[in-house]
């Protein structure tokens, strides 16, 4: 019992307090990669401090909705990293619900964070709220299929269940549908936390914008919440595609020397793919909205084929 | 009458009795609207709430079994129980109680313009023929309920009949309503002919009598005609235009329960009459079933009728339904029984939670149109502030329905997730592509209902009112606030405690195919087929309540004040907020629009009209953005034009000639002796 609440404890301590480290990580490599020098990896910690001591100013349009759902957008993305499998195939709290609970739970958070956009009655939350659902909606099938493909492939679609018996494939790269379906659910991870192609975190051009216009209307404390779980979706996000795809090092027991290398396999994976997003970031331009069903039909073809090739092998 | 019987017979007897009374009350009180309609609703309240009594008692395994040879020819009038029957009584009674309650305040505004009379006479007959239906047990009983449960809707559709859309609506409804009903026909008389009987508990046993074609032709004939009723894509169309035409508790039971009876008879000939069918059976079932659930969902979603919307959804939702149907007829097939009770249990899970919140969206929107005098959505705005308690269980209601935990449509839609996720046990690849692909259709759809509700509760309730009638919003009477947070409350709990209704579900689906789903459940959750899928929807309840809760404490001790400062919405430095500057919900729907076009095939008007000295000033832009429906025009169209053609050639007999209607009664008279001769 004191072991399950301390590695649940630990889960949180990862996601909670190394969600800004991630934010400030990204923004420092792409930083350098653009020739800049950038602010230091700590930097979105100030940031949040700053945003918590400020007076929030909130439109008097609005109504119990927008003061609730900086809460609500917290607490599922808290949640969300109780059930993932960070260090250990032995999450205490499994039971709670498998992989399609948790992208339900992404989901509630958008719905309500939509919700909130259209709540002050500005142009630019609505538009916001409306290309935000969309790009959620249109991605949906694609997280599905490449979850179908993992339940083929692990017989399972619960988290550690499926991370587990990955872990004892070691052939597990050599599958062609695995890697398609990583990279489909790559390309949904990054429509889904809002970052390029299709989304640029750090605009504030209204033509542009998709999550900061829904957001817009925020500031003080509840800015900081909803910084702050975007950074957390982030987080949950790689930490999903490093270990469901590549589960090496993952603790099997638990056991204090396994956990320490858990860890260190753990930051190692989410720096590698931190990185890889930042070069990407740096590399590619923001596709058009209209653009985007293409982007993310084509997710969802790689994830059907790895679907059909998991159905030739099998 | 056996001895456990008593029981029921009397729970049934008080249901009839209910309705009844409630019938001839509202007819002998017609004189005086007000007794009319409280005595009207009254019944129809107890004998909804009778039926909700026998729904359970059937659950628990009574049985019921009613024979009245008089009443009706060929094996009499004949009622009988078994779980499934029971179920969908429960069914029709969850909605029915809070829609009853309802309409006793909603049909106020109706007095002194419509016949309350009439309205409460309809009302009970709909739900005593409701429930007639699923009890019925020989062929001529069941057609003869269907019947009387089409009319009675009917009429009810018809109660603002000096409206010229609600008219069209009516004739609309009551063709294809007639359409559907002929395929019924001709499909029961072809059982009854292969079988050799009008009883449909013998029907499953004596279909291995009845040759594979005609097995086929029964199937095509009688989905057919529950397809037309529950609204499936493509026969869908006289729903989005019959239910909001409907007096909003109307729209709610038709919604909410009338086309849950075409599902069950869909149930009835996938898993019961017909026996195991062809696997071709199940998947094309899948396949409409995918279809209706993506089509309903995006053409509700650029819906400007609240109501409309809705009626949509109820499109969408059917479609949920019946891929659960569908998928367990295609397990089955695959003699994979287990399966198919977990995907029937996902589909009838459903079919319950949207008798629960389809009713409660329902009542929520007649609130709105009673408080504002519009079904336009782009016309409301801002009643979360004016109608806070309505706006509260608008939201739940939305919440549902978008199948977000910790309310019903997750469980459902979670369990049916698991089951489709399963089909990789088919050892067939084009099954499993086709499991795959309707996969895809349910996430597209669950991802798109977001939307769609998030357009409906946000554009309707939040922000600034839209039109000075909106700014006027009064909340509801309290008659009509009871029912919808009874209606929010039974959302929660079957969200966060699915345990007993699991069990007799299970139960249920174990009556029909034989094998119970392997499942273990209890108050901490969900484990399906041996760790294959968790899920524990109380603590994820318990969880999103606590841990708001916690993130709030934590930032008061780390320091951050409470205070906040109000102020007007930032509108790049102009000076007034008004709702003009407002996201519409036209342009919330637009980029759906874009994306699934060919689709929508819009048609784009844009008149702009400049000042006559200077086209830098605009005196006037009208936009005009009008979806066309694809199955009106390419499906319906050349069918309506070929009846027209048709009976245009056929005046020719009718010539308005009393004499020669007196021969062609001869020759028909000669006709008949020469054939019985």
């Amino acid at each position: 019992m004191p072991t399950q609440i301390l590695i649940e404890a630990m889960q949180l301590l990862i996601v909670g307090l190394g969600a800004p480290l991630l934010t400030g990580l990204v923004r420092r490599v792409k930083a350098r990669l653009q020739g800049r020098r950038g602010a230091g990896v700590l930097q979105p910690y100030a940031d949040l401090r700053k945003l918590l001591a400020k007076e929030p100013v909130v439109s008097e349009t609005t109504s119990w909705l927008f003061r609730f759902t900086p809460y609500l957008l917290a607490a599922t993305m808290l949640l969300s990293a109780l059930l993932v499998p960070l260090l250990t195939t032995q999450t205490p709290l499994r039971f709670l619900g498998n992989i399609i609970v948790l992208m339900y739970l992404f989901l509630l958070g958008t719905f309500f964070l939509a919700l909130a956009g259209l709540d002050a009655g500005s142009a630019f939350g609505g538009m916001g709220s409306s290309r935000e659902t969309a790009v959620a909606a249109l991605a949906e099938p694609t997280v599905m299929i490449a979850i179908f493909a993992m339940a083929f492939r692990t017989g399972s679609t619960s988290l550690d269940e499926i991370v587990r018996r990955g872990a004892s494939d070691s052939l597990l790269l050599l599958t062609p549908g695995h890697l398609l379906a990583f990279l489909a659910f790559f390309i949904v991870a990054l429509a889904e936390t809002g970052r390029l192609p299709v989304d640029n975190p750090a605009t504030h051009l209204e033509l542009t914008m998709i999550h900061e216009a829904m957001v817009l209307e925020y500031s003080g404390r509840y800015l900081m919440l909803i910084e702050w779980a975007a950074g957390m979706k982030l987080l949950i996000f790689l930490a999903l595609l490093s270990n469901l795809f590549f589960p090496w090092g993952i603790a099997s027991t638990v056991t204090p020397p396994a956990l320490a290398v858990a860890c260190i396999a753990l930051i190692v994976k989410i720096g590698a793919l931190a990185i890889g997003i930042a070069a990407l970031e740096t590399s590619v331009a923001k596709l058009r909205l209209f653009r985007l069903p293409a982007l993310l039909s084509s997710s969802f073809a790689l994830a059907l084929l790895a679907v059909i090739s998991f159905l030739f092998v099998k | 009458m056996a001895p456990g019987e008593t029981v029921t017979v009397n729970l049934l007897l008080l249901a009839l009795g209910g309705f009844g009374a409630g019938a001839a009350g509202a007819l002998l009180a017609a004189r005086e609207p007000a007794i009319s309609r409280w005595v009207g609703h009254a019944g129809a309240l107890i004998g909804a709430m009778a039926a909700c009594a026998l729904g359970v008692a059937g659950l628990a395994g009574g049985t019921l079994n009613v024979v009245i040879p008089a009443l009706l020819p060929i094996g009499g009038f004949s009622l009988g129980m078994d779980r499934l029957s029971a179920f969908f009584v429960l069914v029709i009674a969850t909605a029915a109680i809070p829609s009853a309650v309802y309409a006793v305040a909603y049909t106020h505004s109706y007095e002194g313009r419509s016949s309350l009379a009439g309205m409460g006479l309809g009302l009970n007959t709909f739900l005593a023929a409701m429930v007639l239906v699923v009890l019925a047990r020989n062929a001529l009983t069941f057609l003869v309920m269907w019947e009387a449960m089409s009319l009675a809707s009917y009429f009810l559709v018809m109660t603002e009949a000096e409206n010229r859309e609600t008219e069209q609506a009516g004739w609309l409804y009551l063709v294809t309503t007639h359409a559907g009903f002929a395929c019924l026909l001709i499909g029961f008389l072809l059982m009854a002919h292969g079988t050799g009987t009008m009883v449909l508990g013998e029907w499953r046993a004596a279909s291995t009598a009845v040759d594979g074609p005609t097995r086929d032709a029964i199937f095509i004939l009688l989905a057919l005609g529950f397809g037309t009723k529950a609204g499936v894509v493509p026969l869908h169309i006289w729903l989005p235009k019959a239910h909001p035409a409907a007096p909003s508790h109307v729209s709610a039971l038709m919604s909410g329960v009338m086309i849950k009876l075409g599902v069950y008879g869909l149930i009835r000939i996938g898993f019961d009459w017909l026996g195991v069918g062809a696997s071709w059976w199940g998947g094309t079932v899948l396949v409409v079933a995918a279809l209706s659930a993506v089509l309903g969902v995006l053409y509700a979603l650029v819906e400007q009728d609240l109501k409309g919307l809705l009626a949509y959804s109820s499109v969408e939702n059917i479609g949920i339904i019946l891929i659960g149907v569908g998928a367990g007829m295609l397990f089955r097939s695959y003699r994979l029984d287990a399966l198919a009770s977990l995907a029937l249990i996902a589909g009838l899970y459903h079919a319950l939670n949207h008798a629960i919140f389809k009713p409660l969206l329902f009542m929520g929107a007649g609130a709105v149109i009673h408080a504002t005098g519009t079904r336009n959505m782009e016309e409301m705005g801002g009643l979360i502030k004016r109608m806070p308690q309505t706006a509260a269980c608008f939201l739940a209601g939305s919440i549902a329905i978008a199948a977000l935990p910790p309310f019903n449509g997750f469980v459902s839609e979670w369990l049916m997730f698991q089951s489709l996720l399963l089909s990789f046990e088919i050892p067939i690849t084009g099954v499993n592509l086709l499991f795959a692909l309707s996969i895809a259709a349910l996430a597209l759809t669950g991802g798109l209902a977001a939307a769609c509700f998030v357009k409906a509760f946000g554009i309707s309730f939040l922000a600034l009112p839209r039109s000075p009638a909106a700014e006027q919003a009064h909340e509801a009477p309290r008659m009509m606030r009871a029912p919808m947070a009874l209606a929010a409350m039974a959302c929660l709990a079957l969200g966060v405690a699915p345990v007993g209704l699991l069990g007799l579900l299970n139960a249920t689906v174990a009556d029909l195919i034989g094998t119970p789903a392997d499942m273990r459940f209890n108050w901490n959750g969900i484990v399906a087929n041996d760790a294959f899928a968790i899920v524990s929807p109380l603590w994820i309840a318990v969880a999103l309540v606590s841990l708001p809760a916690l993130v709030l404490m934590t930032m008061r001790i780390i320091g951050s004040g409470g205070g906040s400062r109000t102020y007007e919405t930032w509108g790049c430095g102009r000076a007034l907020q008004t709702a003009r500057f407002e996201y519409t919900g036209a342009a919330f729907a637009n980029p759906f629009k874009r994306v699934f076009a060919p689709l929508y095939r819009p048609v784009r008007e844009l008149d702009i009209r400049f000042h006559p000295e200077s086209r830098m000033f605009v005196e006037t832009i009208t936009y005009r953005d009008q979806i066309r429906s694809i199955f009106e025009e390419a499906l319906y169209g050349p069918i309506v034009r070929l009846v027209q053609r048709g009976a245009q050639r056929a005046r020719i007999v009718q010539s308005g000639n009393v004499h020669l209607y007196l021969v062609y009664i001869f020759a028909a008279l000669v006709a008949l002796l020469a054939l019985a001769g």
